[in-house]
C-alpha cells in the first residue's frame, strides 16, 4: 500500500515542548522519519544587552536565561568579569557561591524530575518536587528577597551575607531532602512502565555525545567523564569531597539517574560547606565601599557601579545544573563590555536530540526531550 | 424462562404498596390507553438513571480531583461549596458559556454528531447494569454480549470526533483510541466469556444471583476467587476501555496535545468530558458486576434488599473507581506499541488459557451458578 509521511509542527504551542520549541516532524505513522528543531521563539537578545549595559547592569539579565536555575548562571558571568577584571573574591563569599549553586543544582533536578514524569503522563511528581522546591525557595527569598530571579552574586563576592537562621533551614532542606529523595526513588524509579519508557530510548553514545557537544549529566548519561567541576575545578570545588556522576548507558534512563545521583551528591556538597563556611567578610572590602555593619537586613556590601577593566577578553565555564555554561567577555576597555557571548548547555545539549530520536515515536520523542532538561530562556536567549 | 424482577416491576410493586396502582390502573384501563401507562413507568425509570448518571458523572469529577489533590498534598477545590463540591455545577456553567468553535475545515455534521454519540452509547451501557436487587432497567437475556458491543460504539465516534476536526493530533488520538479498543475489547470479551461458561447465561443478573452465597460459610463466591487471572485482565483491558491512565492514548496530553477532543470546545467537549467519567462508572459497576459479586452482600435486617443491595453495588463499585483513579495519581503512561504489545502477545494467549481453565473447572470440579 502507498503511504505518504505526516509534515507534524509541533509546537511552538504544545503541553510539553517544555515552552515555545518546535519540533518539525516527518512521521511515518507514529514513527519520526526526520526531527527538526526550531528555535528562536524566546529570543531576547540578552548578549547584545550585554553589550548595551555595564558589567553590573547586565547580572539581572543573566537570571532569565536558565530561570530554573539562576545561581549559575549570575556566577559564570561574574567569574568571566572577575577574571577580565582581576578581582579577588573573600574565601566566605565563595562558600556562599557554592552553596547557593548547589542549593540550585537540587532546585533543577527536582523540577526535572517532576516535568520529565509530567511529560510521560505521571503527574504526582512534580508536586512533589515543586513542594521540596518551595522550601529551598523560601531559603532564596530570605537570602536575597527574590524566589527565582536572584541577581545576587556580584564581582568581589556576594549581594548579602547570610541571614540569621538560615543555616539551621538549610540543615533542615538538606535533611528532608535526603528523607525525600529515597521516597522519590520508589515512586519513580520502581515503575515498570516508567523503565520501559525509559530504558534504551534515546541513545547516544560517547563519541556522539561529544561531537554534537553535549555537556553536564546529559553528556555524563552516555559515559563521559566531563564535569568541568572535576576538569578545572574554580571557586572551592577542589576542597570539596564530592563525584562526577556517570553512567554509561547513554539512554533516557541513565541520564535521568546521573541527576538523581547530582541531587545526593549536591547535598553531600551542602553538607560540607555547611561544616567549613568560614567567617570574614562576603564581598572584597576594596571593592565593596560601604561598611559591613552586620545588620542582615542592611545592604551590607556592593561593587562599585561603574568600573573599567583593562582591554582583554576571556572565556570561563562553570559546570551549571544543565551542562557546561561559558561567558565569553570582551572588553575594550570601557565600562562596557565590548562582546557579551553566552555558551549555553541547553541548546548545545537540544542539538542533539534529532539523532536520538531519529525512527522512534512521538512518545520516545518527549520522553527522550524531557531528559536532556532544557530551558527556553537558556536555548533562545 | 423466568425472567428476574426489573425496576418496572419495583415501581408497580410500590404503587401496589401504597395503594395507587390499581386506581392508576383503572383510570388508563377506562381510557383503553393501558400501554401509555407502561411507556410513562419506562420514561420515569430512564430520568431515574439519567439524573442519576449525570450526579455520579459531576460527583465523580469532584472526586477525582479530590483524591488528585490528596495524593499531591494539595487541597483541590475549595471554593465552591462545602469543601468544594460544587466545583462540577460551576465547571459546567463555565463551558456553557463557552463559545462553540466549529473549525472552519472540520466537517460540521460530523463534528457537531460524535460527541453526542460517545455520550449515548455510554448512558446505553447502564440499561443491562444491575444496581441492586431488581434494581435493572432490562435484564436483557444477552446483557453482557450487549455490554461489549454498545462499547464498541465508543471507538467508532471517536474516529468520527478525530476525522471531522481536521486536525493532525485529533487524527492521530483517534487512530490510536481505535488500535488500542479493537485490541483490548477482545481479551475482555474472552474473559467475560469465562465467567459465562460458569455461569451458562448471559444475563446480569444471573450473574450476579450465582455469586450468591459462601463457601466454606465464610468466602464469597465471588468469579474473583474462581478466576484471578481472569478478573486481573479483565481489569486492566477495561482502564485500557476507559482510555485511563497508563493507556490513555485517546488524549495523551503530553504528545498529541488532547488528543482526539483537540478542537472541541464548549458543551461538546463537556459530553466528552461527561462520558469519560460515565464510562468509568459504567464499566466500574460491569466489573462489580462479574467479578465482585454485583450487589451481593450480608443481608441487613429491618432494611429493604433493595436499599442493601444498592447500597453493596455502590461500595463495590466505588472501591474498583478508587482504585483507578489511584493508578491514574501513580504511574506513567505507557507507549502505544507497549499497549498494543501487551494486548495482542500476553492479554490474548492468557485470556484463552483463562478460559480453557475455566472450562476445564466447570467440566470437571465445581458446578457453580444457575446449571
Amino acid at each position: 500500500m502507498e503511504t505518504e509521511t505526516l509534515l507534524l509542527n509541533m509546537g511552538p504551542v504544545h503541553p510539553s515542548t517544555h515552552g515555545v520549541l518546535r519540533f518539525k516532524l516527518r512521521m511515518d505513522g507514529e514513527i519520526i522519519r526526520d526531527c527538526q528543531i526550531v528555535v528562536g521563539y524566546l529570543h531576547r537578545g540578552t548578549e547584545k544587552f550585554g553589550e548595551m549595559k555595564t558589567y553590573l547592569q547586565f547580572i539581572p539579565y543573566t537570571d532569565r536565561l536558565d530561570y530554573i536555575a539562576a545561581m549559575p548562571n549570575n556566577y559564570a558571568y561574574v567569574k568571566a568579569v572577575e577574571e577580565l577584571a582581576g578581582i579577588e573574591v573573600p574565601q566566605r563569599a565563595e562558600y556562599i557561591r557554592v552553596l547557593v549553586m548547589e542549593l540550585n543544582r537540587v532546585i533543577n533536578h527536582l523540577v526535572f524530575m517532576g516535568s520529565l514524569l509530567l511529560d510521560l503522563g505521571a503527574s504526582t511528581m512534580i508536586m512533589y518536587g515543586f513542594r521540596e522546591r518551595e522550601n529551598a525557595l523560601q531559603l532564596y527569598e530570605s537570602l536575597c528577597g527574590a524566589r527565582m530571579t536572584f541577581n545576587y552574586i556580584r564581582p568581589g563576592g556576594v549581594r548579602e551575607d547570610l541571614p540569621d537562621g538560615f543555616i539551621p533551614k538549610l540543615n533542615e532542606f538538606i535533611k528532608d531532602m535526603e528523607k525525600r529523595i529515597v521516597d522519590y526513588e520508589e515512586l519513580v524509579n520502581g515503575n515498570e512502565i516508567f523503565l520501559m519508557r525509559m530504558k534504551n530510548i534515546g541513545v547516544i553514545n560517547a563519541e556522539e555525545a561529544i561531537n554534537y557537544g553535549m555537556t553536564g549529566p546529559s553528556m555524563r548519561g552516555s559515559g563521559v567523564d566531563h564535569d568541568i567541576r572535576k576538569l578545572e575545578p574554580y571557586s572551592i570545588y577542589q576542597d570539596l569531597d564530592f563525584k562526577a556522576c556517570m553512567r554509561r548507558e547513554g539512554d533516557s534512563y541513565a541520564r535521568y539517574l546521573v541527576r538523581v545521583d547530582e541531587i545526593r551528591e549536591s547535598l553531600h556538597i551542602l553538607k560540607q560547606i555547611v561544616d567549613k563556611l568560614p567567617k570574614g567578610n562576603t564581598i572584597n572590602q576594596r571593592y565593596g565601599f560601604a561598611p559591613n555593619t552586620g545588620a542582615p537586613s542592611a545592604v551590607t556590601s556592593y561593587f562599585p557601579r561603574i568600573f573599567t577593566p583593562a582591554e582583554g577578553e576571556v572565556y570561563s565555564r562553570i559546570e551549571a545544573p544543565k551542562g557546561e555554561l561559558g561567558f565569553f567577555v570582551a572588553s575594550d576597555g570601557t565600562t562596557k563590555p565590548y562582546r557579551v557571548k553566552i555558551r549555553s548547555p541547553s541548546f548545545c545539549n537540544l542539538v542533539a536530540l534529532p539523532k536520538m530520536v531519529l525512527g522512534l515515536k512521538i512518545p520516545d520523542l518527549i520522553a527522550a526531550f524531557g531528559t536532556i532538561d532544557i530551558v527556553l530562556g537558556d536555548v533562545d536567549r | 424462562m423466568i425472567t428476574n424482577p426489573n425496576a418496572y416491576d419495583l415501581i408497580i410493586a410500590i404503587l401496589n404498596a401504597i395503594g395507587v396502582y390499581n386506581i392508576i390502573l383503572g383510570f388508563f384501563q377506562d381510557q383503553g390507553m393501558e400501554y401509555v401507562l407502561r411507556i410513562i413507568i419506562v420514561l420515569v425509570e430512564v430520568a431515574v438513571v439519567v439524573v442519576f448518571a449525570l450526579v455520579t458523572v459531576m460527583f465523580l469529577s469532584w472526586l477525582e480531583r479530590k483524591m488528585f489533590a490528596v495524593v499531591q498534598s494539595r487541597y483541590g477545590p475549595m471554593v465552591t461549596g462545602p469543601r468544594g463540591l460544587f466545583q462540577p455545577i460551576a465547571d459546567g456553567i463555565k463551558l456553557l458559556g463557552k463559545e462553540d468553535i466549529i473549525p472552519a475545515k472540520a466537517d460540521r455534521w460530523i463534528f457537531t454528531l460524535a460527541p453526542f454519540i460517545v455520550f449515548v452509547s455510554v448512558l446505553l451501557v447502564f440499561i443491562p447494569l444491575p444496581f441492586g436487587e431488581s434494581l435493572i432497567l432490562s435484564d436483557l437475556r444477552v446483557g453482557l454480549l450487549y455490554i461489549i458491543a454498545i462499547s464498541a460504539i465508543t471507538p467508532v465516534s471517536i474516529l468520527l470526533a478525530g476525522w471531522a476536526s481536521n486536525n493532525k493530533y485529533s487524527l492521530m488520538g483517534a487512530i490510536r483510541a481505535v488500535a488500542q479498543d479493537i485490541s483490548y475489547t477482545i481479551p475482555l470479551a474472552i474473559t467475560a466469556i469465562a465467567v459465562v461458561v460458569f455461569v451458562g447465561s448471559l444475563s446480569t443478573v444471573d450473574i450476579v444471583n450465582a455469586q450468591q452465597g459462601y463457601w466454606f460459610g465464610f468466602i464469597p463466591k465471588w468469579f474473583i476467587f474462581l478466576q484471578p487471572l481472569g478478573f486481573i485482565l479483565f481489569l486492566i483491558a477495561c482502564i485500557a476501555e476507559m482510555g485511563r491512565i497508563p493507556f490513555d492514548f485517546q488524549e495523551s496530553e503530553q504528545e498529541l496535545v488532547a488528543g482526539f477532543f483537540t478542537e472541541y470546545s464548549g458543551m461538546k467537549f463537556a459530553m466528552f468530558f461527561l462520558a469519560e467519567y460515565a464510562h468509568l462508572f459504567a464499566v466500574s459497576g460491569i466489573i462489580v458486576t462479574i467479578f465482585l459479586g454485583g450487589w451481593t452482600g450480608p443481608a441487613i435486617p429491618l432494611i429493604p434488599i433493595q436499599i442493601t443491595s444498592l447500597i453493596y453495588f455502590m461500595i463495590k463499585t466505588y472501591a474498583v473507581i478508587f482504585f483507578a483513579m489511584w493508578l491514574r495519581d501513580t504511574v506513567p503512561r505507557v507507549r502505544i506499541d507497549q499497549l498494543l504489545h501487551l494486548g495482542w502477545k500476553i492479554m490474548i494467549p492468557l485470556a484463552l488459557l483463562n478460559l480453557l481453565f475455566a472450562a476445564f473447572l466447570v467440566t470437571f470440579v465445581v458446578t457453580a451458578g444457575v446449571r
